[in-house]
């Protein structure tokens, strides 16, 4: 039994061409690209640069906001902060984003471990041989109960929060309250902070090379200072921060849609906004790879004709 | 002494294989069918161009090292014709990409010449991204803080942490364009391969 031959699909095949030939140089047309490519690059390097606004540091931050920062400390200490409460990769205080009731990061576990509150707050506390208050308060939070350490935590949370909270002759002044040790730690951290030594022991921790900053970072990010700048250089998330950049300059526009979804009402509210805009950038990237493939997708450009737009000079050259 | 052709040796069949799925004056023609007479035609050598020197570009500042912008005014020279020629990379290879797009490239078995570029283009704004990650400066940590949640909820953040500074750049100027360098020579060799694709056959009626 002989197979029958394919039935030709216009979306599909092709004839073999037996039309004329012209000449065409590939090698020069490359040389002539290259070279105007690199003037164009050149002359836009030399007209509008490129942005690089300094990295924020941990310094800084305590610097300019002491009560910003000691606001994310407590929330670090107490287990309310984004970091604490964040779930895998880092710990295991939250279930994950799910689709369908499955969460990746979820069954994926924790492989970064971060415990805020050690990691952010007590053990640079530690690294102050210098400052037996802050040691001896260090010795008294870690003896008390998790009951007594709770009181604490939340009474100076409600202390720093409250209108008269400043930073004033090198010390947190805060209203007074039951939060026992907890006032001293968050103070000595806090001027850590600010004198930069805090950088350097959130960044080696105990080892001489280091290149990975997702401590830091993460604190940084549980903080109001880093998004503060965001807002003010529209780089947040429902200002299409993805694909912005600081300043005035193009950031990654080729991010557009991934950055839209976030936009869209639903999305832009869901807890698992993340995750869905994942999957549905995933789909279409899948799509977009097996157009070909697909019936009625595939034939969009013949419907759409903007071909004879690309090979007018064929199609007025048939008779 | 002659040797003669040995059915089993594999660097032979390599060999002839290669030759017959791409002969000199197919790898390199000088002439092209009369239908390939547009602009369009000059945005795939521009993309190309342009990744010549992003690639000329990172090599300096692969040299000199991740933070020498910073501080010295030729590394920031350097550093925009990287950031500039990155953007012409991505406008010439769109337009390269919707022209191919609603020539219906795909047409006559050349489907992975088509998934080969869409891969490219994939790749390529991986390896972008990890390059925003790299510039050490508020940018990037800014960048690495917002991206964390969306690839920390698809579990891929346990192997490809933004926040991790070294596993980005190594990402950045090693595994990606690797990837990247590639799959544009199999997207060339494949062009090259099935050749430039006709326009569709015509009645008075529209395409048939």
């Amino acid at each position: 039994m002989t197979k029958a031959p394919k039935r030709f699909n216009p979306d599909r095949d092709v004839a073999p061409w037996t039309g004329p030939m012209r000449r065409y140089d590939i090698a020069k047309e490359v040389t002539i690209c290259f070279l105007v490519v690199a003037v164009l690059t050149v002359g836009l390097a030399v007209v509008f640069s490129s942005p690089d606004d300094k990295a924020v540091t941990l310094q800084q931050w305590a610097s300019a906001t002491p009560v910003d920062f000691a606001t994310t400390a407590i929330a670090e200490l107490d287990g309310t902060s984004g970091t604490a409460g964040y779930g895998g990769p880092y710990n295991t205080a939250s279930p994950g984003q799910s689709i369908l009731g499955v969460s990746p990061s979820t069954i994926i576990g924790v492989h970064i471990p971060v415990d805020a509150a050690k990691d952010f707050v007590l053990s640079p506390v530690a690294a102050l041989p210098d400052d037996p208050l802050a040691q001896q308060a260090l010795r008294s939070y870690r003896s008390a109960t998790s009951t007594q350490r709770a009181t604490w935590d939340a009474a100076y949370e409600t202390a720093i929060a409250s209108q008269a909270a400043s930073y004033r002759d090198g010390h947190l002044v805060v209203p007074l309250g039951n939060y026992g040790p907890v006032g001293v730690i968050v103070n000595a951290l806090t001027q850590m902070a600010r004198s930069g030594a805090l950088d350097a022991t959130m960044l080696t921790e105990q080892r001489f090379f280091s290149t990975d900053f997702t401590k830091p970072l993460l604190f940084l990010s549980d903080g109001n200072y880093l998004a503060n700048k965001a807002a003010i250089d529209h780089l947040q998330g429902d200002q299409w921060g993805m694909m912005n950049e600081t300043g005035s300059w193009p950031g990654q526009a080729w991010l557009w849609l991934y950055t839209m979804w976030y936009q869209v009402p639903g999305l832009s509210t869901s807890p698992n906004a993340d995750l869905q805009v994942w999957a549905i950038m995933m789909v279409l990237t899948v799509v977009l790879a097996c157009i070909p493939l697909i019936p009625g997708l595939r034939s969009i450009p013949r419907w759409t004709r903007v071909y004879r737009l690309i090979w007018r000079a064929h199609y007025a050259a048939k008779p | 002494m002659t040797s003669t052709p040995n059915a089993t040796n594999w660097t032979g069949a390599l060999r002839r294989s290669a030759e017959r799925a791409l002969p000199p004056e197919k790898l390199l023609p000088e002439s092209q069918p009369s239908y390939v007479a547009s602009w369009i035609y000059v945005f795939g050598a521009l993309t190309m161009a342009a990744l010549g020197i992003i690639i000329a570009t990172g090599f300096v500042l692969a040299i000199m090292g991740p933070t020498w912008w910073h501080h010295s005014s030729t590394g920031h020279f350097i550093n925009s014709m990287h950031l500039w020629s990155v953007e012409l990379f991505f406008a010439f290879m769109v337009i390269h990409l919707w022209g191919k797009f609603f020539m219906a490239a795909w047409r006559g078995n050349r489907v992975l010449t088509w998934a080969s570029g869409v891969v490219t283009f994939v790749i390529s704004i991986a390896t972008a991204f990890t390059g925003y990650l790299s510039q050490t400066n508020y940018d990037s940590q800014w960048i690495a803080t917002q991206a964390k949640d969306g690839i920390n909820a698809t579990g891929g953040g346990a192997l490809f942490n933004v926040l991790n500074f070294g596993q980005m750049l190594m990402w950045h100027i090693t595994l990606l364009p690797l990837g990247v360098g590639i799959l544009v020579v199999l997207h060339v060799l494949l062009v090259r391969h099935r050749g430039v694709v006709p326009p569709f056959a015509e009645t008075k009626d529209g395409a048939k």
